[in-house]
């Protein structure tokens, strides 16, 4: 429409048309604002880590790292504990892939694709594990452990992981089976298939994206999961357990570091998994 | 090669009856249509045969062999599903293959069948590709192709054209009945298209409510309905009801509508007998009731409501008492609104019909599946 036209417009008219505009504009604005509090530290994270110690220190920081320089991470790096606790971290973040994987998948797949007594309230009882802080979780937990004699270990972290993620890893795997209309599985039985071999010819490459994509947010869970670590863990700590301990004793460096080291994993993945992830909070597709 | 026997048949979903003591005898090579609008049961006695839904009573034979608690994998069946449920993560030739390398069979016999059941559907140029690059139609004929690549002895068929547009629908009935006839295979059609499986069938199950009212060939199923609802169902327009009384006039049986008196074939007289002082239903064929514009004695005398010329004939709705009639009539019979004219019910079309159970009032000879 030229702007020729719109003056020649009733008035009734280019009020709406004003209001429209006024309308889409702000959700733009809310959108920005919202993406800008989002990026911004990791921005700042990300220019810090790459700058040197000494600029990390000055004030005011550079917006653009300048040099560039991998001083900051390598200090993070060789300081001590930090090496072990990454290993620790991607120990137990691999125990929670392959558990939560190893639950989730019939766990999902009886929600989606059977009917029995109870289902609702083991949906809700799925739920609920969320409901619960995790704090009040860790505690007990780490008093059963230590009477269990696996305290300090990563293991045990990785049971109380898995715990944590299931709830989401359920829920999303099962709205990845539920994708696969289950006439596929009638049909491959009907050519030739047990049930199991229907599920494993047909279901499960359909749907090993998506699985895959949980056991990845159960992977990133873990990895960024401090609280119960801490409380859990004291000799073999984990890479966030290990940062929060030496935070306060730490400097500007270590901390812009080991934050930029935190970050990226999540970032990576997240960006791999969104579409699973939106799949689960009802997309609106296109 | 086998023909199939359900016997009392059984299928309760909860309280719900889907399957209501159903007996069923297909013949070796027969094509049977299970017609019957939604939620008949027609389709739960379909995956019982398939053994997707196990029954909870009564037996199925597929040949001579008990199958009703075998897999659907033991049943040496096949099946085109309606939402054809084409394998998305394989190519149209792994799809049509899926069945044949499951029984094991070697690669080369493999490669003959596909190539072979792709030519008969006419998708041998899309075998490289995948499902979900392909129309409705398309699909349709990898799922057909599907289930004839097994060469099972049973193919059963759920609604296979219902997702396709009119015109398709067509060109695929045609196509699917020439093909099915050539092969040897005997065949269960499940639909709710009455003009499928008239043109379709061998012979027709009608269901209702979990069972079958009417058990025939399509021409008789059409003309000779066991059932109110048979005849309610199936024609386009449905068969026309009247309630008519029985009586004795001048020593013959007859049936009288308001004055009108209609005598009904000397066979029926004695089955009639049992309904003399009550009401009958008077069951009629658009088609078969013959308009006249001048008066005549066995004609009745009725008033012109609708007239709708539809180019091969004429449809006249036409009020009886509180009854609306459908009558068709040559293209040249032409009527006004509200114009008298005169009709004449041939006793030879007429069916005759409970007015409580439904059921036609046949000659005691006449068997009647019901």
């Amino acid at each position: 429409m030229n702007a020729l036209k719109r003056r020649d417009l009733p008035e009734e008219q280019r009020r709406a048309l004003r209001r429209q505009l006024l309308r889409r504009s702000g959700v733009y604005v809310a959108a920005i604002v919202l993406c800008l509090w989002i990026l911004i530290p990791i921005w700042l994270i990300a220019t810090m880590a790459f700058s040197t110690p000494a600029d990390v220190r000055a004030f005011p920081k550079p917006f653009f790292p300048n040099p560039i320089s991998t001083d900051t991470i390598t200090f993070f790096l060789n300081a001590e504990g930090i090496l072990s606790s990454t290993a620790n971290s991607i120990i137990v973040a691999m125990l929670t892939f392959i558990l939560s994987t190893i639950v989730a998948t019939p766990a999902g797949y009886a929600i989606s694709r059977f009917v029995f007594r109870g289902r609702d309230a083991i949906r809700l009882g799925i739920l609920s594990v969320r409901a619960f802080p995790i704090v009040i979780l860790a505690v007990p937990l780490a008093i059963t452990f230590i009477n269990l004699g696996i305290y300090d270990n990563v293991f045990s972290l990785a049971l109380l992981h898995t715990a944590l993620v299931l709830p989401t890893s359920v829920l999303v795997i099962a709205s990845v089976f539920a994708s696969v209309p289950y006439e596929l599985e009638e049909a491959a039985q009907v050519f030739g298939c047990t049930p199991f071999e229907a599920f494993f010819r047909v279901v499960i490459p359909l749907t090993l994206p998506g699985i895959a994509a949980a056991g990845v947010f159960a992977f990133v869970t873990s990895w960024n999961e401090v609280f119960a670590a801490v409380l859990l863990t004291l000799t073999n700590r984990t890479l966030p357990a290990q940062i929060l301990f030496s935070l306060n004793k730490a400097s500007d460096p270590f901390k812009f570091a080991g934050g930029f080291f935190m970050l990226v994993p999540s970032l990576i993945f997240i960006f791999f998994i969104r579409r699973y992830l939106f799949n689960m909070w009802g997309q609106i597709s296109k | 090669m086998a023909r199939i026997l359900i016997e009392n048949a059984v299928k309760k979903f909860g309280d719900f009856v889907a399957v209501d003591n159903v007996n069923l005898e297909i013949e070796d090579q027969e094509f049977v249509v299970l017609l019957g609008p939604s939620g008949c049961g027609k389709t739960t006695l379909l995956r019982a045969v398939a053994g997707l839904g196990m029954l909870d009573d009564g037996r199925i034979l597929i040949g001579e062999r008990d199958v009703t608690y075998l897999p659907p994998r033991d049943r040496d069946i096949s099946m085109v599903f309606q939402s054809y449920a084409i394998f998305p993560h394989m190519k149209v030739y792994d799809n049509i293959a899926f069945g044949l390398r499951m029984q094991k069979a070697p690669k080369k016999i493999i490669e003959e069948r596909v190539a072979e059941v792709a030519e008969l559907l006419h998708i041998e140029t899309m075998l490289d590709r995948y499902p979900s690059q392909m129309s409705g139609g398309q699909r349709q004929r990898i799922a057909v192709a599907r289930a004839l690549a097994v060469e099972s002895k049973v193919l059963l068929m759920d609604e296979p054209l219902s997702n396709l547009d009119a015109l398709l629908r067509l060109e695929m009935r045609a196509e699917l009945k020439t093909l099915l006839a050539r092969l040897a295979t005997t065949t269960i059609y499940v639909t709710h298209d009455q003009i499928e499986a008239l043109s379709m069938g061998d012979r027709i199950a009608v269901m209702k409510n979990g069972r079958i009212l009417q058990y025939d060939h399509p021409t008789r199923v059409y003309d000779r309905p066991a059932h109110h609802f048979v005849g309610g169902f199936i024609g386009n327009p449905p068969m026309n009801f009247l309630p008519a009384l029985v009586e004795k006039h001048e020593g013959k049986l007859t049936a009288r509508i308001g004055t009108f008196r209609i005598t009904p074939e000397a066979m029926l007289n004695s089955a009639l007998q049992a309904y003399e002082g009550k009401q009958v239903i008077m069951g009629i064929r658009a088609e078969n009731m013959e308009a006249l514009s001048i008066p005549a004695d066995d004609a009745l005398e009725v008033e012109v409501m609708v007239l709708e010329p539809l180019g091969a004939q004429n449809l006249l709705t036409i009020h009886v008492g509180q009854e609306t009639l459908k009558v068709s009539t040559h293209p040249d019979f032409t009527a006004k609104m509200g114009q008298k004219i005169w009709l004449r019910f041939p006793s030879s079309k007429i069916r005759w019909m409970d007015k409580d159970s439904g059921r036609a009032i046949v000659p005691d000879l006449e068997k009647v599946m019901a």
